[in-house]
């Protein structure tokens, strides 16, 4: 039997990994990547937890969580095109006012 | 139903599943390429899916492959190709200094979390092995005590494609 930790500390690598992803990277679609990432190692988490405590509701946050994701990346990627045809770049570098 | 309770090669099988999950990881993070990255994302979601199911969680490993390795993929590919970006490697120009910060940063975030995740303490029912929940467990819930979570995402979804179109369609 795995014990519960290795599973948070695998879980606590990738969403560290995906974190250092969003501060280093510049190209925005793949800081939408990392946040998928971070997104997954919480899934983990609560996916562990559910398992070992016997209760299925982790199941059902993980479902909405992958919901919410799906209709995320959708707008995100719509927005980030819609940036590219404005501006012609996703560096976040070059997109840091608000205004349009 | 098959004996779930105990699979054979359990802990072999996920010290090689959650390392390649590791390494799909970080190659995604430092790869140049937005394409290779996008493709280790995908082999990272499917070690996942790997994981889940070691944790007997056979319709979250599902629809992890469905709808992450699946669908989201597509669309992170299709918007990659349709740009055609590339990451210009240029001089450093940013206001903060976040690239030299960012490893203090990893590395304090995964120290408190390691932490917190060995003072987790191992819940004790869990000898006889772990919980099998199906779909139709999962299903019952989500339509009785999750029900308006569940009609919420709904229109979440709605809104969502109809956000997408709107932004697509305005140029």
């Amino acid at each position: 039997m795995i014990p519960l930790s290795h599973y948070l500390i695998v879980s606590a690598i990738i969403f560290t990994i995906g974190a250092v992803g969003v501060l280093m990277r510049r190209n925005a679609i793949l800081i939408f990547m990392c946040i998928e990432l971070m997104l997954n190692a919480v899934n983990l988490t609560f996916i562990a937890f559910a398992a070992y405590q016997k209760v299925v509701e982790g199941q059902v946050f993980v479902f909405f969580v992958i919901t919410v994701s799906a209709a995320e990346v959708a707008v995100g990627l719509a927005i980030l095109v819609y940036l590219f045809y404005q501006r012609l770049t996703t560096d976040v570098d070059d997109i840091s006012t608000l205004k349009g | 139903m098959p004996d779930l309770s105990t699979l054979p090669y359990e802990q072999a099988l996920f010290y090689i599943v959650s390392t390649l999950a590791v390494v799909a990881a970080l190659a995604m993070v430092v790869s140049k390429n937005a394409v290779h990255a996008a493709l280790f994302m995908v082999a990272n979601f499917a070690l996942f899916a790997m994981l889940y199911l070691l944790l007997r969680a056979s319709f979250i490993a599902t629809i992890q492959v469905i709808v992450y390795a699946g669908a989201i993929m597509v669309l992170f590919l299709f918007v990659i190709m349709m740009l055609n970006v590339s990451e210009a490697e240029r001089p450093q120009d940013r206001l903060f200094a976040l690239d030299s910060l960012a490893p203090l940063i990893a590395v304090g975030l995964l120290g408190v979390l390691v932490y917190v995740a060995f003072g987790v303490k191992q819940p004790a029912a869990t000898t006889s092995g772990l919980v099998f929940a199906d779909i139709g467990d999962i299903g019952a819930l989500l339509f009785t005590r999750y029900l308006y979570p569940f009609e919420i995402t709904s229109i979440l979804l709605l809104v969502a494609m109809i956000g997408a179109v709107v932004l697509a369609k305005r140029r």
